[in-house]
C-alpha cells in the first residue's frame, strides 16, 4: 500500500512539474507574440547566444566534419565506395551532427549562464522588483532569449554544416586523396532540400527546447549560491537528454 | 488606503499570520515594528501583490490585490514603489541606469529629461560620485541609497520600506530618514515602513503597528506607543531582555 501510495505521489509531482513548464512555456509564446517586445534585449540575447556561439560552433564543426571524413573514408574504402564520401558526410552533418552538436554546444555554453543569470537574479529578489515597476518579467527575461534561440541557432547549424563540410573536405580530399569533383559532385546529387529543411526545423525546435528549459529553471532556481548551481546543471542536463530524445521524433517523423 | 484583513499565511510550518488585519490611511506613513523572523518583509510582499495569502484580503483603494492578475496586477503594482531590504538593484546596470530603469519603462520622459531626474535623485541621496558604479562596486549603504532614489524617483503613490537604513550608519541613517521625511511631505504618499530604528523613526511616522505573534498586537501613535502600558510593547521598545517576549 505504501509502495503504490508513493508510486501515486511521485507521479502527481512529475505531472505538476511537467504542467508548470508547459505553462512556463505557453506564457513565454503568449508575450512573444504580444507587443510591447523588448527589442533591445532581444539583441543582447542574439549577440550572446549567437554571435558570441560561433567560435565554438566553428571548432566544434571543423574536427566534428574532420573525423567524419577520416571514419567514413575508411569505412567506404572497405566496400570501394570512397566516391561516396562527401554525401554521406553532408547528410550526416545536415540531418543529425549539425542541428545536435550545435544545440548541445549552445546548451553548454549559452544555456547554462542563461540559468545562472535568472537564477541569480531571482534570489537576489531583481525578479520581484522588476514586478514592483509593474513590469513583466516574463517580457525581459524569457521572451529575448526565446526569441534569440530560435533565430541563432538555425543560423548556426547552418555554420556548422559548412565548416564540417569543409572539416570532411580537408580530410577526405586534401588529406586522404579523394577527388574534390566526386567530393562535391556526388554531394549535390544527394543531398536535397527535403534534408536541409529537416535540420533547420530540428534546430528551430531545438532552439525553442534549450531556452525554455534553461529559462524555466533559473525562473523557478532554489535558494542560495547551491539552488543556482543546482538549477544551473540540473538544465544542462535536461536539455542536453532532451535534445536527444526529440532528435529521435523529429527524425522519424521528418525522415 | 492600504487595508489588510484578517490575512492567514503559512509556508508549510507554523502560521506565520493568524488573522492580521490593520490599516494605512492616505497620506500616512506606518512604521512597523515587530521582532526578527516575525514576518513584516512577508506582510509588505502580501501588500505588494508579489505572496497570495491562504485566508484574508488586502486592499489597496477598494480593489483586493490578491485578486489581481496580468493586466490589472501590473498597472496595480506601478503605482508602488518598494525599497528591498537587500537593495535588490540589477546587477548588470551601474547606479545610474539603475535609478533610471523604471523611468525609462514607464515613463514618457525624453532622455535629457530623464538625466536630469536621475541626477537630481543621486543628488538628494549622495551619490552623484557613483553614477557609473556597479553595485558590486558600491558600499552596503550606498546600495541602499540606490535602492531608496529608485523607488522614489518615479513618485509613487504608495511606497514601501523594507529596513532602509539597517545596516548604515548613524549619521547616514538619520540622512535617509530625513530624506524620507521631506519626500512624503513633498508628494504625501502614503507608506509602511518596516524598522528597528526606534525611536528614531518616530519622528517621521505618523503611526506604529506592532507585529507580535502573527497578528497586530496594537497600533497607535508613536507617543501612545512610548507611553503604552503593554508589558510586550514596553519590553519591545526599551530592548529589555526581561519580560514576557522570550529570547529565541
Amino acid at each position: 500500500m505504501g509502495l503504490i501510495r508513493n508510486l501515486g505521489a511521485v507521479s502527481l509531482l512529475g505531472l505538476q512539474r511537467a504542467g508548470r513548464m508547459g505553462l512556463f512555456l505557453s506564457y513565454a509564446f503568449v508575450y512573444a507574440l504580444t507587443p510591447p517586445l523588448k527589442l533591445s534585449q532581444v539583441l543582447k540575447q542574439l549577440r550572446f547566444i549567437g554571435f558570441e556561439s560561433t567560435l565554438v560552433i566553428f571548432l566544434t564543426a571543423t574536427f566534428a566534419g574532420m573525423v567524419l571524413g577520416l571514419q567514413g573514408y575508411y569505412t567506404l574504402n572497405r566496400v570501394g565506395s570512397t566516391a561516396f564520401l562527401g554525401p554521406m558526410v553532408a547528410l550526416s552533418l545536415i540531418r543529425e551532427l549539425g542541428p545536435v552538436l550545435s544545440a548541445l554546444m549552445v546548451t553548454g555554453r549559452a544555456g547554462s549562464a542563461m540559468t545562472a543569470e535568472i537564477g541569480i537574479m531571482r534570489i537576489t529578489e531583481q525578479v520581484d522588483a522588476l514586478k514592483l515597476m509593474g513590469l513583466n518579467p516574463f517580457r525581459y527575461l524569457v521572451v529575448p532569449r526565446l526569441l534569440a534561440g530560435i533565430i541563432s541557432l538555425p543560423l548556426l547549424t547552418a555554420i556548422f554544416d559548412v565548416v564540417g563540410i569543409f572539416g570532411g573536405y580537408l580530410v577526405g580530399v586534401k588529406l586522404l586523396g579523394v577527388g574534390k569533383g566526386t567530393y562535391f559532385g556526388e554531394m549535390a546529387n544527394y543531398v536535397d532540400m527535403r534534408d536541409i529543411l529537416g535540420g533547420v526545423y530540428k534546430s528551430l525546435t531545438f532552439g525553442v527546447l534549450i531556452t525554455w528549459v534553461c529559462c524555466y529553471k533559473g525562473y523557478y532556481a532554489g535558494f542560495g549560491a547551491e539552488g543556482v548551481s543546482k538549477a544551473t546543471t540540473q538544465a544542462v542536463v535536461l536539455s542536453s537528454v532532451l535534445i536527444l530524445v526529440w532528435d529521435y521524433f523529429m527524425t522519424s517523423l521528418l525522415f | 488606503m492600504i487595508k489588510v484583513e484578517d490575512l492567514h499565511k503559512s509556508f508549510g510550518g507554523p502560521k506565520i499570520f493568524r488573522g492580521l488585519s490593520f490599516q494605512v490611511a492616505t497620506g500616512e506613513i506606518v512604521a512597523l515594528i515587530g521582532r526578527s523572523g516575525d514576518g513584516k518583509s512577508v506582510l509588505l510582499k502580501h501588500v505588494a501583490g508579489l505572496i497570495k495569502p491562504d485566508q484574508g484580503h488586502v486592499f489597496i483603494d477598494d480593489t483586493d490585490i490578491c485578486c489581481l492578475r496580468g493586466k490589472r496586477l501590473e498597472e496595480m503594482r506601478s503605482r508602488f514603489g518598494f525599497v528591498f531590504q537587500s537593495g535588490a538593484l540589477f546587477d548588470s546596470l551601474t547606479v545610474f541606469e539603475n535609478i533610471a530603469f523604471p523611468l525609462r519603462e514607464k515613463s514618457e520622459l525624453s532622455d535629457q529629461e530623464i538625466r536630469e531626474k536621475v541626477l537630481s535623485a543621486l543628488e538628494q541621496v549622495g551619490l552623484t560620485e557613483a553614477e557609473n558604479r556597479y553595485p558590486a562596486q558600491i558600499s552596503g549603504g550606498m546600495t541602499k541609497r540606490t535602492a531608496l532614489a529608485r523607488a522614489l524617483v518615479t513618485n509613487p503613490e504608495i511606497m514601501l520600506f523594507d529596513e532602509p537604513t539597517t545596516g548604515l550608519d548613524p549619521i547616514i541613517g538619520h540622512a535617509i530618514l530625513n530624506l524620507l521625511d521631506s519626500c512624503h511631505k513633498r508628494f504625501g504618499f502614503t507608506g509602511i515602513l518596516v524598522t528597528h530604528e526606534i525611536p528614531k523613526v518616530f519622528e517621521i511616522v505618523q503611526k506604529v503597528a506592532f507585529l507580535y505573534e502573527g497578528r497586530i498586537l496594537t497600533v497607535g501613535s508613536p507617543e501612545e506607543m512610548l507611553s503604552s502600558k503593554d508589558p510586550i510593547v514596553q519590553q519591545f521598545i526599551t530592548g529589555s531582555i526581561e519580560g514576557p517576549i522570550q529570547y529565541r
